[in-house]
């Protein structure tokens, strides 16, 4: 299959081509290319195309793009590696270091025996329910508002001075009062990320239609929108980057306060698992519960990124 | 006939410093329907200014700018505008660009394929239909956006110095473009430009601005056959007139720059 695909991406042996009927306006065009007069009607654009591409040297075999894709995560097969040996070998000089600092296959054989006792799934599902219930809480109430705060200056002022005194108390400060409210839950939980999240993505849309280019609003105007057709079709687009962005933020932070959050008050979830597992002295899971966040905050964030492209197919590249 | 009436118009700007400056002074022109108007003067005139006041996005601070008889209170497709830098939606190709405006005039679905179709042709634009604008060079986008301004069928077309960043073949290739458009389908242009040759090129009348305070210090008529050849005598000595009565306007009469200059910055404090 991929050795198919890659024949398919090389370019026909030249000998072939030479002999080949087709060849006629390709050999004009390679002719011009070597620096003999050049004909007065331009080649078809299908011909040149084709020049372009017997210029490029062919892209290499499939096998060889993931091999240098691999080899340049070389670092981080490196630190594994490094972890590995320091843990295996180091116990012989320090004994404690089987606790404190257990190697990755440690991690791996717990994430085994947790997946056989079916507990981890529970976890790991329950963790991403309240990250992505609360960044999509966020992200609902949030645009909008930010948008509006950009939109118009009048509702800034007004909004501003309550949302930048809010703003700078951390969401684990939110965490006794809001135990109070919500009780010990996923509720609870909720909230916190949602108040992490909230802001990034509020100032982030807000600064996104703030930027709007000016010239972008008058050629709207100038053609005759209306201020509601003006918002959806050149606002909203030109804020559309910074609103991913900020939603990326925001679950980024929303990602780190879930572990707070659960690591107070929390029946369940990967936080809980670390919290749990400090007071049994187990510190495999805890690295397991660490290295878990770690892959999930990235998966995330990758697939807010293909998100991103889908949705933007214009800001591709940039 | 008459369709844009400009009487006494005056702008003032409040500088960043919070100082009010005066960016235009008393201007008044008229412009005739489907005639070619330019307005040419060295940057600082206040040629934009005039232009926003004609499209609407700003309202002047004394007098009046009427189009058909009604006074301008906000921009609309009647006036449509091409940018200097294009402001082609990045988000939309091509096809979605030059829709725009139809789309907002709430023209029917077939009628609005049929005349982007036909100003997609008429700018040279077929086979580029589901590019982005960053897929364009500078002159193509420049097309679309005539294109776009165009499909509207607008009264008059404003333009702000649209070809002021086009190298120098391809400008004189849209001039000639613009003007065949122009030909083919008679509208009014009010045409903003620094160039005086493009001006004399293209226009039927030209206003020439001066600066601080901006201001309409003469218009002038030009009555040479189409297509102008820049080199033809008439058309030269037309250009160099025109040229020295600007730069007297601008550094003083016959005096070098550099003094006149000086005497300005005197005269100023």
């Amino acid at each position: 299959m991929t050795e198919a695909r890659s024949r398919a991406l090389d370019p026909p042996p030249a000998g072939g081509r030479e002999h080949s009927p087709a060849a006629a306006p390709r050999h004009g065009a390679r002719a011009a290319a070597a620096g003999a007069p050049q004909p007065r009607v331009a080649a078809t654009s299908e011909a040149m195309a084709e020049l372009a591409r017997s210029m490029v040297p062919p892209p290499p075999p499939a096998w060889r793009r993931a091999l240098s894709r691999i080899s340049r995560l070389w670092l981080l097969v490196a630190f594994v590696v490094a972890w590995q040996l320091i843990s295996t070998y180091g116990q012989r000089i320090n004994p404690q270091l089987d606790v404190m600092m257990p190697p990755p296959t440690a991690v791996v054989s717990a994430a085994v025996d947790l997946t056989e006792r079916g507990v981890l799934m529970t976890h790991v599902v329950d963790s991403l329910k309240r990250v992505l219930l609360a960044v999509g809480a966020a992200t609902l109430l949030g645009v909008p508002l930010g948008l509006a705060m950009g939109w118009s200056r009048r509702f800034r002022a007004a909004v501003d001075p309550l949302l930048e005194f809010i703003r700078p108390i951390p969401p684990l400060a939110w965490i006794p009062l809001s135990i109070l409210w919500f009780g010990i839950g996923d509720l609870q939980i909720v909230y916190i990320i949602f108040l992490a999240a909230f802001f990034p993505v509020v100032l982030n849309s807000m600064a996104g239609a703030r930027d709007v280019d000016t010239y972008l609003v008058r050629a709207g105007l100038s053609l005759g929108a209306r201020p509601r057709e003006l918002f959806v079709t050149v606002v909203l687009p030109a804020a559309l980057p910074h609103i991913f962005t900020g939603m990326r933020i925001g679950l980024g932070i929303g990602w780190m306060a879930l572990v707070a959050g659960e690591l107070v008050a929390a029946p369940s979830g990967l936080g809980y698992m670390i919290n749990n597992a400090r007071t049994l002295f187990r510190s495999d899971y805890i690295l397991l519960g660490m290295v878990l966040i770690g892959v999930l905050g990235l998966v995330l964030d990758y697939l807010m990124r293909q998100a991103a492209r889908i949705v933007m197919p214009w800001h591709r590249g940039q | 006939m008459t369709q844009v009436d400009v009487a006494n118009v005056s702008k003032v700007h409040i500088s960043m410093k919070g100082e009010p400056l005066l960016a235009l002074l008393d201007v008044n022109f008229q412009v005739e329907k489907n005639e070619f108007f330019s307005i040419v003067g060295p940057s600082g005139c206040g040629k934009t200014t005039l232009l926003n006041l004609l499209a609407g996005f700003e309202q002047p601070t004394r007098g009046q700018l009427k189009v058909g008889g009604e006074v301008i209170s906000a921009p609309g497709w009647e006036r449509a505008v091409v940018f200097q830098e294009y402001a082609l939606f990045p988000w939309y190709t091509v096809v979605q660009n030059v829709r725009y405006g139809l789309q907002r005039k709430r023209v029917p679905d077939a009628e609005q394929k049929r005349l982007v179709d036909h100003y997609i042709g008429l700018v040279g634009l077929r086979g580029f239909e589901a590019r982005y604008p960053r897929e364009l060079s500078g002159g193509m986008r420049q097309r679309v956006s005539i294109a776009r301004a165009l499909a509207v069928n607008p009264s008059i077309l404003l333009m702000d110095e649209p070809f002021a960043s086009l190298d120098i073949q391809t400008r004189e290739y849209m001039q000639d473009e613009l003007l065949k458009i122009w030909q083919s389908e008679p509208k009014t242009v009010i045409f903003i430009t620094h160039s005086i040759d493009e001006a004399i090129k293209l226009s039927d009348r030209i206003a020439i601005m001066a600066p601080r305070p901006g201001r309409v210090e003469e218009i002038k008529r030009v009555d040479f056959e189409r297509p102008r050849d820049p080199t033809d005598p008439a058309v030269v000595h037309l250009a160099a007139e025109v040229k020295l009565w600007l730069r007297q306007q601008v550094f003083g009469a016959s005096k070098p720059a550099g003094e006149a200059g000086r005497s300005e910055k005197a005269s100023a404090y």
